[in-house]
């Protein structure tokens, strides 16, 4: 098992790096010509993440997945002027298999739901960006596109389908493996593309899938083109999708350098976010700091300060720092979310979020804080915010403490240097949550009142009574308290069962009203994960165990 | 619509009392007429051609000859009759009664491989199209269209499958095998040796040597099929593949006793001197024989297949004369070797024998073939010819599985790409063979006549003589 070779064999595999960058791609080629990007899938067999599966037909692992995690990333600030981006295969007749299944079936369970937790992430990121910062993405499907493959098609805005009468659509994950295509394609197939629920029942139980006209008439596909008019076909609709993007037509792009990242023996810290693990305690805490000098305010110095302008460059570093957590410290079952610094840098830095927002770059900017909170999100781990003396949870760095599971405000009076919070302008709509609302309005259900109450108070810092007054905090331990209901409540926590709290957390976190997104996490969480676990998936003689092997598969037939 | 199906379509499946087959071939069978008329052999449609046909299963029916316009060829729907308590004799439903019916279970697996074959069918006749415009002789063309038919009945078997137990899906299927086409870009048929063209003679008589030797493999493997009807049909079906074969074999044979006479005659093995004499000469059949050979090797599929894994376990395909084996016939802990590459070189590894089916298939086709290039060597020897020909080594320019990208001489060598390069004009037939090739291409339809570059066979169709009409232009 991926994961559990480590304590197997005694030799740590090495932690898994998000990071890469296109001249160091096995996978994907990313090209731009004009408005379009064209990212290639063209998968090299033999360069798994971990060794032990060949990655035939284009298929995928998290190493995979991760550079096309990087190649959206340098789309979004590199190429700003790249309206459509068109996903394709380099490999002939196929076009994508989806996630590669030797590779499920050696892989722990916990690798299994973080690779379906980070590839969930990088297509809602797709769609997202869709959505909010025009970036529209088309899947030219030249060839067989099946399962995950199909799923990554799903995420996009358009799906060309070849017409060969070979190229099918499939998601044979049910009838082939005995789990769910979990990567959004049952949410995808009703929520997005409104795939009438009994096609879609046959679709999903059909091993070969649905190609041609009958893809198209059933809502699977977007357009049809025959080999020799496909090329054509699909730059012409990639182009039609670039043009109508409101990404600009003439702007110079941000590189995106390397993260400065350096590791030490209490954990990791990069320029604004650090990270000390307790691994006796099973716990993270994740300091983000304010910027150290007033932030700039015109779009000039925006522009001029690039990727080193402390929202990227802090979000950046957060979004590493959740995926180092997740993937390579699996028991740090607690993270404590903390601030330091100056509040009225992050309320300056806010008041230019808001001011150049129309701004391509700025747009990204707040596209990348959204990402990033929202994988706060759907982290399964328990979220504690602290607001202590010193911190700074205002605005932007408000939403951490509005995305933790509890937050704890130390009560002492502002002017006897307690802590204060404070809300801004894009704590009101700059970061929905997956649930779609801010998290502000989630937290009141929608009630007008209290939302009223803390806009009033808009841009004023807040101490721990009026904070606690407003909805804002779970507690307000005084000094003499602090440090005891801090440790007990962490000590407590953490005693709980992970599996119990990763349920429960969820369950509260998005709340009433689903959205696409938290129909794909929840059932990811909840249905697929029961799945990944059954003897029916996993066990010696499970359908995902023994696929390939030429072993049939053998059931317990009792429905539950 | 009023068909006398006994009559237009000789069948043993009941065909007269079977209202599902019926309903499905009034749609489909005009269609196949049509389709033959659009691409069956070139301007043949008003010739009368000696055929034999098929009527019933049985020594006198299997083989009646006579004269037929090939649009009113009667297709027909045979199966082997069938093996009282027939068990399933492999997988994990070993020791079963086969099935009548198809499992629901298998449904889509079984369909699949039905159809992947039966587009091999259509196509190869597609391939063919054009051959008749050059025949070196008018026994050669009704040779080629007995085969051009015998494939047009071999599509009828899959599709009477088809329609008979795969409902709408296999009626659609059914269509669809009609609708792609060899080697159009749009509508491609599903295996990539299937889009090749044949562009002449030599080529389709290494066509019908190698290819329809794959089809013996394949057909074999499915005759051991735990699908009853699917066993069955297959198994008469290798009762006609076994012509095609005989076609390669004595087509080349012919070939090589033409070149031989000449290079006796004239005392030289010099390529040049012998294409002026308007012979092949022995290193071009060798490079048509390494081309044709690497090209049929790789539509056995990848070495280690999960498919084909499955398909066994399931009971859907078996091994090459199955029952013949002396193992447990379910695998689970056998190993066979496959080929790998190890310090630049090729050697074998034991890997799962469940997933190297299609590997073992492979070996057991290269056995064959090799017997087969070996009559012909014999002929060489017995004329005193030192040279011999070569079944090249199976990594030889493979372009499907692990072995791809990988350059390997014919005998087996892993060399480096500026080897291949310097050697490849030797190894695979070259531009200005293939134009020598079809410079011969003359048409030679006299009775009784041979194109120059082909001896006689030893003797006719069905007892005729060799001056024998075989085919009337009317």
């Amino acid at each position: 098992m991926v994961e559990s070779a480590r304590q197997a064999t005694g030799t740590s595999p090495p932690p898994v790096s998000f990071e890469t960058h296109p001249s160091r791609y096995r996978h994907w080629t990313l090209e731009v010509a004009g408005r379009t990007a064209t990212l290639t899938l063209n998968v090299a067999e033999d360069g798994g993440i971990r060794p032990g599966y060949q990655l035939k037909l284009n298929s995928y692992d998290l190493g995979v997945d991760i550079e096309l995690y990087d190649a959206l990333q340098r789309i979004r600030f590199e190429h700003p002027t790249v309206g459509a981006v068109l996903i394709t295969s380099g490999k002939e007749r196929i076009f994508c298999s989806g996630a590669n299944i030797f590779m499920l079936g050696v892989s722990s369970h916990a690798w299994k739901v973080n690779f379906c937790k980070f590839t969930n992430e990088t297509r809602n990121g797709m769609e997202d960006s869709s959505a909010h910062s025009g970036l529209r993405f088309l899947a030219a499907c030249n060839g067989t596109t099946a399962g995950g493959g199909y799923e990554l098609a799903l995420a996009c805005d358009e799906i060309v389908l070849i017409d060969d009468r070979s190229s099918a659509v499939s998601l044979p994950e049910v009838p082939l493996l005995g789990v769910l295509p979990g990567t959004g394609g049952l949410t995808r197939l009703t929520d997005k593309r409104r795939v009438r629920r009994d096609r879609a029942d046959v679709f999903c139980t059909t091993v070969e899938g649905v190609r041609g006209q009958r893809a198209l008439e059933w809502r699977l596909v977007d357009a049809l083109a025959k080999p020799q008019a496909f090329q054509a076909t699909v730059r012409e609709r990639a182009t039609a999708l670039a043009a109508g993007s409101d990404r600009p037509a003439e702007a110079t792009g941000i590189a995106l350098p390397p993260l400065a990242r350096t590791d030490d023996a209490e954990g990791f810290r990069y320029r604004h976010v650090e990270v000390r693990l307790d691994a006796a305690a099973r716990r993270a805490d994740i300091t983000v700091r304010a910027p150290a000098a007033p932030p700039p305010g015109t779009l000039e110095a925006v522009l001029a300060a690039g990727a080193s302008w402390w929202p990227l460059e802090m979000a950046r570093e957060l979004d590493d720092a959740i995926l180092q957590l997740r993937s390579n410290h699996l028991d740090c079952g607690t993270w404590v979310l903390k601030t330091s610094g100056d509040a009225q840098h992050v309320l300056g830095v806010d008041a230019a979020l808001v001011a150049h927002g129309a701004n391509w770059f700025v747009r990204e900017v707040i596209g990348q804080l959204r990402r990033t909170l929202a994988r706060l999100d759907v982290s399964s781990r328990s979220l504690f915010a602290l607001i202590e003396p010193g911190s700074c949870f205002a605005g932007t760095l408000l939403e951490l403490a509005l995305a933790a599971d509890r937050t704890y405000m130390l009560h002492v009076a502002a002017d006897a240097g307690g802590p204060a919070l404070c809300s801004s302008e894009a704590n009101f709509g700059l970061y929905p949550a997956v649930h779609g609302r801010t998290r502000l309005d989630a937290r009141f259900y929608g009630e007008a009142g209290p939302l009223a109450d803390v806009r009033a108070t808009l841009g004023l810092k807040l101490d721990c009574t009026t904070a606690d007054r407003l909805g804002l905090v779970t507690s307000a331990p005084d000094s003499l308290d602090w440090a005891d209901e801090i440790r007990i409540a962490l000590e407590e926590r953490r005693t709980l069962s992970p599996d119990a709290l990763t349920g429960m957390e969820a369950n509260l976190r998005f709340g009433p009203g689903e959205t696409q997104e938290t129909r794909i996490f929840g059932r990811l969480s909840a249905w697929q994960n029961w799945i990944f676990i059954r003897p029916n998936a996993v066990g010696e003689a499970g359908a995902l165990k023994v696929f390939g092997s030429g072993r049939k598969a053998q059931f317990n037939w009792d429905r539950i | 619509m009023d068909i006398s199906y006994s009559d237009s379509i000789p069948n043993n499946v009941e065909l007269a009392s079977d209202k599902v087959l019926q309903r499905a071939l009034e749609h489909w069978q005009p269609q196949f007429r049509a389709w033959w008329g659009e691409m069956g052999p070139e301007g043949s449609s008003a010739y009368d051609v000696y055929l034999r046909t098929a009527v019933s299963v049985d020594r006198a029916g299997w083989a009646q000859f006579g004269y037929v316009k090939m649009p009113d060829y009667r297709w027909g729907i045979f199966l082997n009759p069938a093996e009282p308590d027939r068990k399933i004799a492999f997988g994990a439903h070993r020791g079963e009664p086969v099935w009548q019916e198809v499992p629901g279970e298998y449904r889509a697996n079984l369909r699949r491989i039905i159809v992947t074959q039966g587009d091999t069918e259509p196509a190869s006749v597609e391939q063919q199209r054009h051959l008749g415009l050059t025949c070196p002789s008018m026994y050669d063309l009704r040779n080629l269209f007995q085969v051009n038919v015998e494939e047009g009945r071999h599509l009828w078997a899959m599709v009477y499958l088809l329609h008979r137990f795969f409902g709408r899906d296999g009626r659609e299927e059914a269509e669809a095998l009609l609708g792609r086409r060899s080697g159009d870009v749009d509508n491609p048929r599903i295996l990539g040796a299937f889009n090749e063209p044949t562009p002449d003679w030599l080529s389709f008589f290494m066509f019908t040597f190698f290819t329809d030797r794959d089809g013996k493999f394949q057909l074999s493997a499915l005759a051991e099929s735990a699908f009853d009807p699917l066993a069955r049909t297959t198994r008469f079906m290798l009762t006609e593949e076994g012509h095609h074969m005989f076609v390669g074999r004595n087509g080349i044979r012919r070939i090589i006793d033409r070149t031989v006479e000449i290079m006796t005659r004239e005392r030289t093995d010099d390529p040049r001197r012998l294409r002026a004499l308007g012979v092949i000469d022995l290193p071009t059949i060798q490079r048509y024989l390494n081309f044709h050979s690497s090209v049929t090797v790789d539509l056995f599929g990848a070495d280690l297949s999960s498919n084909a894994a499955t398909f066994y376990t399931t009971g859907l395909k078996g091994r090459f004369r199955e029952e013949h084996i002396g193992d447990d016939h379910v695998l689970r802990d056998a190993a066979y070797p496959v080929l790998e590459l190890a310090d630049g070189a090729l050697r074998g590894r034991e890997a799962p024998a469940l997933n190297a089916l299609n590997e073992r298939l492979r070996d057991d086709f290269v056995r064959d073939s090799v017997a087969g290039v070996d009559a012909w060597n014999s002929a060489l020897e017995k004329r005193g010819i030192e040279l011999r020909l070569r079944v090249p080594h199976k990594a030889f320019n493979r372009q499907i599985g692990p072995l791809a990208g990988i350059k390997v001489s014919p005998d087996g060598r892993v060399i480096s790409a500026a080897d291949w390069e310097a050697n490849v004009r030797d190894w695979l037939p070259t531009a200005e063979d293939r134009e020598y090739v079809q410079s011969l291409m003359g048409r030679v339809i006299a009775p009784g006549q041979f194109a120059n570059w082909i001896s006689p066979p030893a003797s006719g169709i069905n007892g005729q003589p060799l001056d024998c009409e075989y085919v009337r232009f009317g």
